[in-house]
């Protein structure tokens, strides 16, 4: 008899490595110790543009317990730029950006001189032995103004603060048509400007990096997202061979796009071990992170829909112009362009064209954030279908649904030229609404509006997509992107039959230990106890591309299932072999291979891992093994949806919001894990709620960040925040065998119009259209006064 | 975030502590529960030679009742202030604005003395301190001395201790028949007060026969909304007059602009919230 096993995929199976990770009994970066260990400290620049006309670090070398101080200076014939992987046109211009400035600095924070000492407090009692004298030059912090003829330069030798101008074009593209026809004959155009404000992402265990400098065995610890990346790039940018590299992300506590980069303190922290030929640990302060670390967002939008009277959109024109701060990072460039297919999100539009300026200014390098591009162009396009319904007298729910893509016009093409190959927006928006109790709170709102309620109420919608499952290769490859996006996944089955799974994907608080054992023990019928999962040691996963842009599942979930699929087979010729039958007479389930119509002949996967191990008997010409490696490039993206309504209450007094109800309904498909896809929501949604409420970096008019430690940027907490109902609806992707699309980014890209939304909807009556973000009480306040918003 | 090196005192007297300090002049620091001490070193905002740690000094802590004043230890903790049931009875002020501290670690590590000491114009507890007409008894080594609130709070984190003494108690005067509201408005659960109001009223047959309204950083000191006491001293317990006295809460205060809110924004909070506190400790 066959057993039966119940599905593991699907289950809400609490998390493997939450024990760990809680009760931190799991290594940090911070927590690791050489033998001989030295530690690093960073002198930052105070000024936000200057050249450094002295720089003297021979006084720190006195201090007790310093081994040796540098500067850029003594990097001269050593150092080269920080890698851009993303140029996003040929005539991009990209600035040298040296781990540790030479004679200019170019935003507040950028690295000038370093110490190595024996312990941390003394490396850090020397900078302040260090004299530096900067001569101030003259800086550029607004995005406009650093366009505008005769601008101070960022980078003088480049002539100019612009660093590209990307377009897309659907008349152009061949995927629709053109927009100026459109706008040219539409019966209602509306035009806004909407600015993405900078954020700081604000993950919970700040970088930090160790340098071994064994000759030949070159290790480093950081704590990023990508150490995959990150060691083909230390082996081009420092010349050490590959295969003498290797990096290891142990775990790492929540990036959000944050811990991308190939980061100036992970060079500088190489340097150094190499010049001192010890261990070398550099582990930033908080304050460190806010000015060093990259920031996102920081982008104007100007966006104008077209459409008839009957609210049928007939075209979208979209021009950003991004901040790309004083440098590049890793894909600076690129974010934008991650937005450009998502501004039709999803709707029918006929006719639509992106243009994106990036910018450099004075301000630390912004980069990927949650979301990245996907967030910013959700905003404008669910906020101005607001403006839309308001222009035209309709319900923003019914604006939307005229011109949304039908669940039975799936695949659809859009004007971007994507295919997208599921979705069933009727069906999110309908438990959405019902959830919310829409109708009863549009009841209460008129109620409160004729009763003059000092508190009003607003309802805010939000129906999104996104893309996820980053990416197809080609597609990279087509827009210029420096590396692939295919994801690998080996299995190894051993000789008791526990299984290990490596993947190339690098979670950093995703729970990847538990989602892959559920998807292998489901694919191999072994028990989810059975399974464990390593990652984020390239000596461990060779082969990966890391984790960003809700791709693990997408890509590399994939990938070990087509890797299960391969010792499944493997393991078939064996069976077969010793049950003394035709491979294709044997039937797997549960982890047993069945000979079809014998009862009794049966062999388990773990007996054939035994064998196999034994190898006293196997067929001719079998490899002793049923290990199995598989790379996955997906053909297209996913694309998760949703629907998110939010009701405010606004006190028309202070300016106080307080959100009353938050409902979300997300398809993000195949659901492996509902824990985990809640916990992704409801994390998502905060940081949504904290970019339209709270969050925001902010320069004083000499670049100075007056937003440098949590007291001043304002990050909510949990009894900042309301109760959060998310519910599902499940479509599955057909572009993949689980079916599954990608949940990390879903309620971050969600939440923020859906949040400001319902703050301009409560605060229709007293003529407000739009509030700037974040939305804080004093804003508010001065938008029901008229004032400037 | 590693502060510079600094000597470390532990003393188990008040007299030591004193002594302690009366020696090391301007470059000592006192250390109480250290929730804004700490940062500051941390920041290297602050690099005192010497901290004289007092959580030692267990004499200090705790809360009794003498009479109509109730007798609060400096290194009394705001969560054991606000959960007292002799506080909540006899100065529900007091224990409203001391729950609505921080967060619930600083609540637990941070101390009514520090806090008054500290005198951040953005702390709650300074303002319940101005409104409860409290008395402050500060001991250096030249003895004990008492000091009204009103007098103690002198500038911008500046107050009337000389640089040898410390806060030791603070002596409420009991207001149990007194009804009393803090309105603290902040960005978040966890930031410091952007406009806060403490008001305490007392009643007699419907009209108001007394009130005090102190408010929270509008100025380089919490100050008392005068004109508005002066308003409803014998006014109408009704809303209208509540409404009316509270549009002068901004006379006489000079607030600063910051990242959390602009003068102008402060000045309106404060006529707002005053109201709000008036009308909640009115019983209205």
């Amino acid at each position: 008899m066959t057993a039966v096993m119940e599905p593991e995929v699907g289950k809400a199976r609490l998390r493997k490595e939450d024990a760990r990770l809680i009760t931190g009994r799991t290594q940090w970066t911070d927590n690791i110790s050489l033998p001989g260990m030295l530690h690093l400290a960073i002198l930052r620049s105070p000024m936000a543009h200057a050249r450094i006309s002295r720089l003297d670090v021979s006084g720190a070398m006195l201090r007790p317990g310093v081994i040796t101080a540098f500067t850029g200076a003594d990097l001269t014939d050593r150092q080269v730029g920080l890698p851009c992987a993303w140029p996003v046109t040929e005539d991009m211009v990209h600035p040298d950006a040296l781990p540790l400035a030479k004679d200019t600095v170019r935003y507040a924070g950028e690295p000038v001189a370093v110490v190595v000492a024996r312990d941390a407090a003394s490396a850090v009692d020397a900078l302040e032995a260090i004299e530096v004298e900067y001569e101030s030059l003259p800086v550029v912090l607004d995005m406009e103004a650093a366009l505008a003829e005769g601008a101070a330069l960022v980078h003088e030798d480049k002539g100019t603060n612009k660093c590209y101008t990307w377009i897309f074009d659907s008349a152009g593209a061949g995927t629709g048509g053109d927009v100026a026809a459109a706008e040219a004959e539409a019966e209602v155009k509306i035009h806004r400007r909407y600015v993405q404000q900078r954020l700081i992402p604000s993950f919970m265990e700040p970088r930090s990096v160790v340098v071994d400098p064994k000759p030949g065995d070159w290790t480093m610890w950081s704590s990023t997202q990508i150490p995959h990346i990150l060691r083909t790039l230390l082996s081009l940018l420092t010349g050490t061979p590959e295969n003498q590299v290797r990096v290891i992300a142990p775990d790492v506590g929540g990036g959000f796009g944050g811990k991308i980069g190939v980061t100036a303190e992970e060079m500088i922290t190489f340097y150094a071990a190499e010049r001192v030929g010890k261990p070398v640990k550099y582990t930033e302060s908080r304050s460190d992170t806010m000015v060093s670390a990259h920031h996102g967002r920081d982008v104007i939008q100007d966006i104008t829909l077209s459409a008839r009277r009957d609210g049928t959109i007939t075209g979208l024109s979209v021009n950003l112009i991004a901040n790309m701060g004083a440098y590049l990072g890793l894909v600076t460039p690129g974010v934008p362009l991650l937005g450009a297919f998502m501004y039709n999100a999803i709707y029918k539009i006929p006719a639509y064209r992106f243009e994106c300026t990036g910018v450099f200014t004075n301000t630390t390098k912004t980069d990927a954030y949650r979301g990245a591009g996907r967030p910013e162009a959700t905003y404008a396009i669910e906020r101005i279908m607001d403006e839309l319904a308001v222009e035209l007298n309709l319900d923003p729910v019914e604006v939307r649904r005229r011109n949304w893509i039908k669940h039975e016009e799936f695949p659809f093409t859009t004007v971007c030229g994507l295919v997208y190959d599921s979705g069933n927006y009727d069906a999110a928006t309908d438990k959405a609404l019902q959830l919310l109790g829409y109708d009863e709170l549009r009841a209460e709102q008129t109620a409160r509006r004729s009763a003059g309620d000092p508190v009003q109420l607003g309802i805010g919608v939000s129906t999104f997509t996104e893309m996820c499952g980053l990416a197809p290769s080609r597609i990279l490859g087509a827009l210029r992107f420096g590396a692939g996006g295919w994801e690998s996944a080996s299995v190894r089955v051993l000789a008791t039959g526990k299984v290990e799974v490596i993947t190339g994907t690098s979670p950093h608080g995703q729970g990847h230990l538990t989602a892959w054992s559920q998807i292998a023990a489901d694919q191999l019928g072994v028990p989810f106890e059975d399974v464990e999962v390593r990652f984020g040691d390239t000596r461990v996963a060779h082969k990966g591309l890391d984790t960003y842009g809700s791709r693990s599942l997408a890509v590399g979930g994939i990938a070990l299932v087509q890797a299960c699929g391969k010792v499944v087979e493997k393991a078939r010729t064996v069976a077969a072999h010793l049950l003394e039958c035709s491979p294709d007479d044997l039937e797997y389930s549960a982890g047993s291979f069945q000979v079809r119509g014998t009862p009794g002949a049966t062999m388990s996967i773990v007996e054939i891992a035994g064998a196999v191990n034994a190898a006293h008997n196997l067929p001719d010409g079998v490899e002793p093994t049923i290990d199995a490696d598989a790379t996955f490039d997906p053909e297209t993206f996913s694309f998760p949806h949703g629907t998110h309504l939010c009701a405010a209450e606004v006190d028309t007094e202070t300016g106080a919001v307080r959100i009353r109800k938050y409902v979300c309904v997300d398809d993000v498909g195949r659901v492996v894990n509902p824990l985990i896809v809640e916990g992704q929501v409801h994390g998502g949604v905060v940081q949504g709620i904290a970019q339209a409420l709270f969050e925001e970096a902010v320069y004083d008019a000499d670049g100075n960040l007056l937003t440098g430690s949590f007291v001043d940027y304002t990050l909510p907490s949990a009894a900042d925040l309301p109760d959060i109902e998310s519910d599902r609806t499940e479509t599955p992707a057909t572009s993949n065998p689980l079916g599954v699309k990608g949940v990390g980014e879903a309620g971050t890209i969600a939440a923020t119009p859906a949040v400001v939304n319902a703050v301009v909807d409560a605060l229709r009556p007293y003529g407000v259209s739009d509030i700037q973000m974040p939305l804080s009480p004093e804003r508010v306040w001065r938008a029901i006064q008229g004032g400037a918003s | 975030m590693i502060p510079a090196a600094f000597d470390y005192l532990r003393p188990s007297t008040v007299e030591d502590a004193a002594a302690a300090l009366a020696e090391a002049g301007d470059e000592a620091k006192v250390l109480a529960g250290g929730q804004s001490l700490l940062p500051l070193l941390r920041l290297r905002l602050a690099s005192p030679s010497l901290l004289v740690d007092i959580g030692g000094l267990a004499q200090l802590r705790g809360i009794r009742v003498e009479d109509d004043v109730l007798a609060i230890g400096a290194m009394t903790t705001h969560a054991e202030v606000s959960s007292s049931a002799e506080v909540q009875a006899d100065a529900p002020l007091l224990a409203a604005a001391a729950g609505a501290v921080g967060d619930r670690q600083v609540r637990h590590r941070g101390t009514l003395g520090g806090s008054l000491a500290h005198a951040d114009p953005a702390g709650d507890l300074p303002a319940v301190a101005l409104a409860l007409d409290a008395q402050l008894v500060l001991a250096g080594s030249g003895g004990r001395r008492t000091v009204g609130a009103a007098d103690f709070f002198t500038d911008y984190f500046t107050t009337a201790l000389a640089g040898d003494e410390l806060l030791v108690e603070v002596r409420v005067p009991r207001l149990s028949s007194w009804g009393a509201c803090y309105e603290k408005f902040h960005r978040t659960a966890q930031a410091w007060a952007t406009v806060g109001v403490a008001a305490v009223v007392r009643r007699e047959n419907g009209s108001i026969a007394e009130a005090r309204v102190a408010l929270t950083n509008v100025g380089p000191t919490p100050v008392r909304a005068v004109a508005v006491e002066q308003a409803l001293a014998g006014a109408d317990a009704t809303a209208e007059a509540i409404a009316a006295a509270s549009g002068h809460a901004a006379e006489g205060t000079n607030p600063t602009s910051d990242l959390a809110a602009s003068a102008e924004f402060r000045k309106h909070l404060a006529r707002v919230l005053t109201r709000r506190a008036l009308h909640a400790a009115a019983g209205l």
